[in-house]
């Protein structure tokens, strides 16, 4: 039987402005979108109420943003949520602003208050466009239903294409409420300004072939483009050819096998010692989709003090923002990479590997056992239960940082944690959102006891939508990393950040989850037996030593070659 | 050193907004900024006149691109191009100095536009050094308001800044060392 708003291939069809978002959400291939209703979205609800489509309702709009965010980073679709006006718009800033700093494709629908009563002050009326220009890759606010199939064909191709982002569309709920024609067959945009360019030129390759061919200390550099442009498999045999290591940002966990030889693991503020002594003696760096942030330069003026850079990036404005960079290669970077490797011929490794290699092995990233449960027993321990093959997320602080150290990441799309903005509470929302895009696979979110608690409300979305999602607390009763800085660098003042905390095991069964508690190490392998074979979701609380610092450390402002620990 | 961009954007409402509010977020410092519509109604020309070294202007430049509704982005100041602006002045006139206010408006063949019991007000355009030099010569005089409507320019000749031609920075273009 074929569902009331739903459309053959041909011709006009006059239907509402809601039928028609849905109709053009399944248009674009949504199976799947994160939303919370409210007044202004009540059509839109209406119509998803007759279509397949399936809403998971979450219980914080900050949730939906981050499953959505979540759903797009596992899935390499876009992820979709969806608010009402005023409160409900403005939870999900934070989770655009995530998916911003983060370049996730998302579409984030807003109901708005109708168009004649837009700029008055209305119930729930808040200039949503306006607050997240800084936080969009582009917004629109749609106040003619002729305009709303258009705008979101548009929004999807925005968020998709180029450099991926979020986009924001809202729609005054009486351009959902009226009725208007749909022509499924039309599939125009409008975008004179939007040319993403994806091809290197010949100079520009030509000028990268040379410095690699003259180079005797190459480093790769990559980053989270290499994830979001699939350029996985280009980056391991460029690698692979020029022996050259890989020293990978946060979000470009993941993008190059973790237990490759060729692997530096992370480098800049908490990288290894020896992925940031690599980089500060190394002669020519090959910057694959990644952006020179502050968390990886250090002291940006002695950021690899030797080094040629070449810069390949789909964002044009990235190039030469921070670094002034020698060869910049504007472009896709699977597409530029395709293009490099047949110019390029095989190197045999030298001094230069040797070096690294001594490197290693005099400074590996290592932690002491003493006795107590340690946070880096538990991502090991971790890793051990899922052989490595979960997709996992965190929240933001410490565990995040023993995350990236001590799980091994060897596929893309399985490191999903929030760089650029830093969110805590982010972890756990889009943990369901990974869960929903991979049901049949393991997820966990690894969270610290400060950052959970900052959506911990989404245990009940997991419970009802039955996603079995794990969640393991680091629980050391503090904001760690907070606390670790006002050790290392404010004399010990540990001002607000020693934390009270709720029984985490009650909490999780209040929800009609799981909970299990662990504070010894021969506790933790029964335990994460148990989670994984559970089909509920399941939070495990690991009381672990109280005051563990994330160690090597880069002091902030420092040059990379100065760590601690 | 300051440059005068000749920016094509779409004619979408809110399109100003995105444009000033990246110059404040970004730390770019905008000397002036005129806009209006073109020939095509769809289409509006932003002339932004921006202090800052070839580093800023690139990443000006670049970030300007990133915006949707940016269309083209000429930077003219190296071309042969005329610009003009325009700007009101109220000067408080007693009539003892009148005469000689009428005089500094006729060499800079300004307009007188409102004639009050104790001001005077005049229309000038030009270059901004010509506008500078007006405003100058009538500041003894006492300068009550001044309105200046930032500057616009247009290549001479054959060269055009619009979709078909132009010295457009396209976002491809990142030229360094």
């Amino acid at each position: 039987m074929k569902k009331s708003g739903e459309v053959q291939k041909s011709g006009d069809v006059n239907m509402s402005g809601a039928k028609i978002l849905v109709q053009c959400l399944k248009d674009q291939g949504v199976d799947t979108i994160f939303g919370y209703p409210g007044g202004q979205v009540i059509p839109i609800y209406d119509a998803l109420y007759d279509s397949d489509i399936k809403h998971i309702l979450t219980r914080h709009e900050q949730g939906a943003a981050h499953a959505a965010d979540g759903y797009a980073r596992a899935s390499g679709k876009v992820g979709v949520c969806l608010a009402t006006s005023g409160p409900g718009a403005t939870n999900l800033v934070t989770g655009i602003a995530n998916a911003y700093m983060d370049s996730v494709p998302m579409v984030a629908i807003t109901g708005q208050v109708p168009t004649a009563l837009l700029g008055r002050d209305t119930f729930q009326e808040v200039d949503i466009t306006g607050i997240t220009l800084p936080v969009t890759k582009h917004n629109y606010m749609v106040k003619d239903i002729s305009e709303l199939a258009r705008t979101i064909r548009e929004a999807f191709h925005i968020a998709s294409t180029g450099r991926p982002g979020p986009v924001l569309v809202d729609i005054p709920s009486d351009v959902s409420r009226s009725a208007g024609d749909y022509d499924i067959s039309d599939d125009a945009m409008s975008l004179p300004g939007y040319r993403p360019v994806l091809e290197g030129t010949e100079e520009q390759l030509n000028r990268a072939v040379a410095a690699i061919l003259e180079s005797e200390r190459p480093v790769i550099y990559s980053g989270g483009g290499i994830v979001n442009a699939g350029a996985h498999e280009e980056l391991k045999q460029l690698a692979e050819m020029l022996v050259a290591p890989v020293a990978s940002t946060l979000m470009g966990m993941g993008g190059f096998p973790g237990d490759h030889p060729l692997f530096l693991g992370m480098l800049g503020m908490h990288g290894s010692k020896y992925a940031n002594y690599a980089i500060c003696e190394c002669d020519l760096i090959i910057a694959l989709g990644a952006r020179f942030s502050d968390r990886v330069t250090g002291k940006v003026d002695e950021f690899a003090p030797h080094a040629r850079i070449i810069h390949v990036d789909i964002d044009p404005a990235e190039i030469s923002k921070n670094v002034r960079v020698n060869i910049p290669i504007p472009g896709d970077v699977k597409t530029v990479l395709q293009q490099l490797l047949p110019r390029l011929a095989a190197k045999l490794p030298g001094a230069w590997q040797d070096r690294i290699a001594a490197w290693k092995k005099e400074y590996p990233i290592n932690y002491e056992e003493n006795g107590t449960l340690k946070p880096q027993q538990v991502i090991r321990g971790i890793y051990n239960a899922t052989g490595g093959r979960a997709r996992i997320t965190t929240e933001v602080g410490q565990h995040q940082m023993w995350t990236a150290h001590y799980y091994t990441f060897t596929r893309p799309r399985t490191f999903i944690t929030s760089g650029g903005l830093g969110t805590m509470g982010y972890g756990f929302p889009a943990a369901i959102g990974v869960q929903a895009a991979c049901p049949d696979e393991t997820v966990f979110d690894i969270a610290g006891d400060g950052s959970i608690q900052m959506n911990i409300q989404e245990l009940a979305t997991a419970v009802n939508y039955e996603l079995p999602v794990n969640v393991a607390i680091l629980n050391n009763g503090f904001l760690g990393m907070v606390r670790q800085w006002q050790e290392l660098f404010w004399n010990r003042r540990y001002s607000n950040t020693e934390l009270f905390n709720p029984d985490f095991v009650k909490v999780a069964e209040a929800y009609g989850a799981e909970g299990i508690r662990v504070d010894k190490y021969t506790q933790l392998a029964p335990a994460l037996e148990q989670a994984i074979a559970s089909s509920k979701p399941v939070m495990i609380d690991f009381v672990i030593e109280r005051e563990e610092n994330v160690l090597p450390m880069v002091p902030p402002g420092g040059t990379l070659n100065n760590m601690l620990g | 050193m300051r440059h005068t961009l000749a920016v094509l954007v779409e004619n979408t409402p809110g399109v100003l907004a995105r444009v000033a509010g990246l110059f404040s977020r970004r730390g770019f410092n905008i000397d002036s900024l005129a806009v209006g519509r073109t020939e095509n109604p769809d289409l509006s020309r932003m002339t932004i006149v921006v202090e800052g070294d070839d580093r800023i202007l690139e990443q000006v430049t670049k970030q300007l691109y990133k915006l949707i509704d940016v269309i083209k982005i000429s930077d003219i100041t190296a071309d042969e191009y005329v610009d003009r602006e325009l700007v009101l002045i109220k000067v408080s006139s007693d009539p003892a100095h009148r005469g000689e206010i009428i005089q500094v408006a006729d060499i800079f063949r300004a307009r007188i536009v409102d004639l009050g019991r104790k001001t005077i007000t005049l229309e000038c355009t030009g270059n901004d050094g010509k506008i500078n030099a007006f405003e100058e010569s009538l500041r003894p005089y006492g300068i009550k308001e001044l309105v200046r409507t930032g500057k616009i320019a247009v290549l001479r000749g054959l060269k055009y800044t619009n979709l078909e031609s132009g010295t457009d920075l396209s976002s491809n273009k990142t030229e360094n060392v």
